[in-house]
């Protein structure tokens, strides 16, 4: 079946004639036609714009053009700016938005010959661990349609395990890639901070957000990150900074590989879910890596300054909002003020105001010391910590949530307990490191990640771990009932 | 009564003059249809960000280096947050904490011919907001994001100034100095430059500052001395009837001459400051200071004592001729062609019969009629007594409305000065044979009449004897000699 298989697979596929990109093209998005409904992973399906760049790259390829992603469809986050189509960012407040312009990940992906079959849904501005934020409804788990798909990054996760698209793009501010792609089974790459181009990518936390991919492995990651990557000179955090070749790198002996336990990650787990941590130890034992226990004393206050960092930076982040040039804008307003309050107050969602009202209130004179300067100092040590981790070992290992997909409406009242789900997450993208979560057993039924992070720039590195992994693993294969 | 002191200090918007925004690809050229000069960053699209434009770094610098500032080595870029239609992300990105400038000076020329040096605080980028339009509009408003994104220079002084006069020779001499460093236009009517200006008064002698008003956005030199003087008359007629200063942002209104409250610090925005995390903290080194300081031009001061050394120039006549780059090059071009012992006479027309004819004109200098080398040309005969001073002015005026050498002109008008002794001799001869009555007199002992007889000569003559020569003649022809 052409959705079961790899992007290596699918190309070679495309290169020797035995389909056509259109083919291919079709037949997601027949799936996407079938089982969307019962999942709600997509907010916009793109059928006629994927077929008319399915049609182009069976051109580009019948010209002799060969490419790892060309004519290989992908469903991009509603995040992502996409020219001429619809860019919600999962908030009523962009539900008119037709974007003027391609994210840079959008315009590369593009250029390499990737389809875009359609938009994925999410927590609205990205803000949420379950995607039950979304202006556009919850997103299904396609392992358990009660259950979360996680989030924010749920669509791009429950579309990517419910094989409507070899892979999909994502963005991580909190964990927001690696979380879902835990929850759903499939394999997600949160990069190094500045390694993709944030220019395009409707922004939550400036400082924490970084796009990433969701796909079926390490190997596929690693083909849609080696076009993603890079030096972008519209966004000037990004890092000028040559990109390897991931794909080429695949395949590395892991023989004295030193994987760092970390200690905080094991506190208070659930014994199932440290089992299945101890077993996917064993196997990395088994291909000659060792492990040394590691701890990062200020992890635990993680949660706590992403929730200052996060919230300050979204407050600003969302000013542009106002109803006056773009977007939603309320009915009859009566003066600039009412102009302002109803469409924001009518255009944004409760988990938005939530976030927007905090980071006000920690970048307000009087508490700007006490929260937002004080916030930047705990980042700063948990980054030292890593550091020191860092030089103990090559990489980190942990489990990539505490449990495995909660149901549909357990945690939306409570946002604390909502919050401490990305308590495992949430480091990496304080000290901006690249982070990476691949399928490692079941829980009741229900996928849990396995969870590497590693220095900055090792992308490679931890995707050789994740595809050694799945060498020897078959959990990256197994797809849910109903949608095999 | 009370003796009251006046303290001011100014923060002056410089706009820069790079070719595109400090943030965005868009031009800055001044005047375009509404909304034609925005991107999709200046306009504050989802997604999109900010990349600095360098040139506006080196022009801080630039001015840092110039006013004898600290560069900083490390500077961040802040964002302060508040909601208004002209500004599309809701936030305006500054400098805060750490600007690109600090700790510099100033020394002023006031009119007394004093000089003063006013501190400047700090000297930091910004980038400008849009426009707010209403005219022609009913029941709506107009943005125009042409501006929103323009680079500015805010340069703060410490409150050094003591009355509104001071204010305004610091404000022209930091517009002379923009103008020279070639990082600002100056044009004040297209609010290339501006300034807030930051007024309390205090009973002479007490050290602790009284409270202060801020009026915002003066756009010219008169509005400034003007809104100043009207504050402070305010303030202390409030302070003497028993009232106190709130510390509150006024508006002036030129029309009616006053300053009116605008917010008061109650209702001031909590601008909630914070890095940009968008922007990367700007990093100088010192071969790119370096390498900008070796860019500077002479400065207006350097200009002045060279003029003075050089030209045996008064400070004031220095300071006149070098308050403009373009002035202090077009009065060199006159002298360069003169010997230097004439500069003196070449900086007198230039400040005089030149500036007349440019305000005349409302031209400024780069505008004028007269090139500097037909100046020089009718110095020159000047000089060589071709002509008189007064004969002079007549050939400039000619050469302003019509154009052409100080020789053509001469020579077509036939304004050649008369030298020829025998001829003047014949003429005052001619003269006093007409008036025996004013002779009588005069040898009686009214001298007065003397002028009487030079006027009648001259008259005679079309102004065309030669003064000196006219005078020695005549003294001789009256006292009955010769």
């Amino acid at each position: 079946m052409l959705h079961t298989l790899s992007i290596g697979e699918l190309g070679e596929s495309l290169s020797s004639g035995r389909i056509s990109s259109v083919e291919l093209t079709r037949h997601f998005l027949e799936r996407i036609e079938r089982l969307n409904p019962a999942l709600n992973a997509l907010i916009t399906t793109t059928a006629e714009l994927a077929l008319a760049q399915a049609s182009a790259a069976d051109l580009r390829r019948a010209a002799g053009e060969r490419g790892a992603l060309l004519g290989i469809p992908l469903i991009h986050k509603d995040i992502f700016c996409t020219d001429g189509v619809r860019t919600s960012c999962g908030s009523r407040m962009l539900d008119n938005f037709i974007a003027p312009y391609d994210a840079t990940v959008v315009s590369r992906l593009k250029e390499a010959g990737a389809i875009m079959l359609g938009k994925a849904n999410m927590d609205e501005f990205a803000m949420g661990s379950s995607n039950e934020t979304s202006f556009y409804g919850p997103v299904k788990n396609p392992w358990d349609t009660t259950r979360v798909p996680g989030g924010s990054s749920g669509g791009s996760a429950a579309a990517t395990a419910a094989r409507l698209a070899p892979f999909a793009t994502g963005t991580d501010t909190g964990g927001s890639i690696r979380q879902p792609a835990a929850l759903t089974g499939v394999t997600g790459v949160k990069p190094t901070y500045g390694r993709v181009s944030r220019y395009g990518l409707v922004a939550f936390a400036s400082s924490l957000d970084q796009a990433g991919v969701l796909a079926h492995s390490a190997a596929d990651a690693a083909e849609v990150l080696k076009v993603m990557a890079g030096f972008d000179p519209l966004d000037s955090t990004s890092i000028d900074a040559p990109v390897p070749d991931y794909p080429a790198t695949l395949g590395a002996p892991l023989t004295g590989l030193k994987i760092g336990l970390l200690q905080e990650f094991f506190d208070g787990l659930e014994a199932r879910n440290t089992a299945l941590i101890h077993d996917a130890l064993k196997i990395y034992r088994s291909l000659g890596a060792q492990t040394v226990e590691v701890s990062l004393p200020h992890l635990p206050l993680s949660v706590p300054t992403y929730y200052v960092v996060a919230p300050a930076e979204c407050s600003s982040n969302l000013s542009r909002f106002d109803g006056v040039r773009f977007g939603y804008r309320c009915e009859n307003p009566a003066d600039l003020a009412d102009l302002y309050k109803r469409s924001r107050g009518e255009g944004f969602g409760a988990e938005v105001k939530r976030r927007i009202m905090t980071g006000t209130y920690v970048l307000s004179a009087g508490y700007f010391d006490a929260y937002y300067l004080k916030a930047q100092k705990v980042r700063r040590l948990i980054t030292d910590d890593f550091r020191a981790a860092f030089g103990k070992a090559d990489l980190l290992i942990g489990p990539t949530t505490p449990t495995p997909a909660f149901s549909i409406g357990a945690k939306i009242d409570d946002p604390v307990t909502m919050y401490l789900n990305d308590i495992y997450t949430i480091g990496a993208n304080l000290a901006g490191l690249p982070g990476l979560s691949l399928p490692c057993g079941f829980v009741e039924g229900l996928p849990m990640g396995l969870q590497l992070i590693g220095p900055h720039f090792s992308e490679a590195k931890l995707l050789n771990a994740a595809h050694r992994f799945q060498e020897a693993t078959d959990w990256h294969r197994l797809s849910p009932r109903g949608y095999e | 009564m009370t003796d009251w002191e006046v303290v001011i200090g100014l923060e002056i918007h410089a706009q820069l003059a790079t070719k595109s925004k400090i943030f965005s690809g868009s031009p800055t050229a001044y005047g375009a249809p509404p909304n034609t000069q925005a991107d999709l960053v200046d306009l504050a699209y989802p997604g999109v960000l900010p990349v600095l434009n360098a040139e506006a770094v080196r022009m801080a610098v630039k001015f840092g280096l110039s006013i004898g500032a600290a560069v900083a080595r490390r500077s961040v870029f802040a964002r302060k947050n508040y909601f208004y239609p002209d500004l599309p992300k809701g936030y305006q990105i500054s400098q805060y904490e750490l600007p690109v400038v600090k700790q510099g000076r100033l020394a002023v020329m006031l009119d007394d011919g004093s000089v003063k040096t006013v501190g400047i605080t700090r000297a930091h980028l910004e980038e400008d907001a849009g426009k707010s339009l209403h005219e022609g509009l009913v029941h709506a408003s107009g943005i125009d994001l042409n501006r929103a994104g323009t680079p500015l220079l805010e340069i703060v002084s410490e409150p050094d100034m003591r009355s509104a006069k001071e204010a305004v020779a610091y404000m022209k001499k930091i517009h002379t100095l923009v103008r020279y460093l070639e990082i600002c236009d100056g044009n004040m009517q297209e609010g290339s430059f501006r300034c807030d200006a930051n007024v309390s008064v205090r009973p002479r002698g007490r050290e602790r500052f009284g409270t202060r008003a801020e009026i915002k956005n003066l756009n010219s030199f008169r509005f400034v001395e003007k809104a100043i003087n009207y504050e402070v008359a305010r303030q202390v007629e409030l302070l003497e009837s028993g009232g106190t200063v709130v510390q509150e942002t006024r508006l002036y209104d030129s029309d009616k001459d006053e300053t009116r409250s605008m917010r008061s610090k109650e209702e001031a925005n909590d601008y909630r400051y914070f890095p940009d995390p968008d922007l990367l903290p700007v990093q100088i080194d010192e071969p790119f200071i370096e390498a900008v300081r070796a860019t500077l031009p002479e400065l207006p001061d350097e200009k002045a004592a060279r003029f003075a050394r050089d030209f045996g120039l008064s400070a004031y006549d220095a300071g006149v001729l070098s308050a403009s780059r373009e002035l202090g090059a077009y009065f060199e071009a006159v002298t360069a062609r003169l010997s230097a012992a004439h500069a003196k006479l070449a900086a007198n027309w230039v400040m005089g019969e030149l500036s007349s004819a440019l305000n005349r004109d409302n031209a400024d200098i780069a505008q004028s009629r007269v090139a500097p080398e037909q100046l020089s040309g009718l110095l020159a005969r000047i000089v060589d007594e071709t002509v008189s001073g007064k004969i002079a002015k007549e050939v400039f005026e000619a050469m302003w409305s019509e154009g052409g050498t100080a020789d053509a002109i001469i020579e077509a008008k036939g304004l050649k000065q008369i030298t020829d002794s025998g001829a003047i001799e014949g003429v005052i001869d001619a003269v006093i044979a007409a008036n025996p009555k004013q002779l009588a007199e005069y040898r009686a002992g009214k001298d007065k009449l003397f002028g009487f007889f030079v006027g009648q000569v001259m008259k005679a003559t079309g102004g065309k004897a030669n003064p000196a020569q006219l005078n020695e003649l005549l003294k001789l022809k009256l006292g009955g000699g010769a």
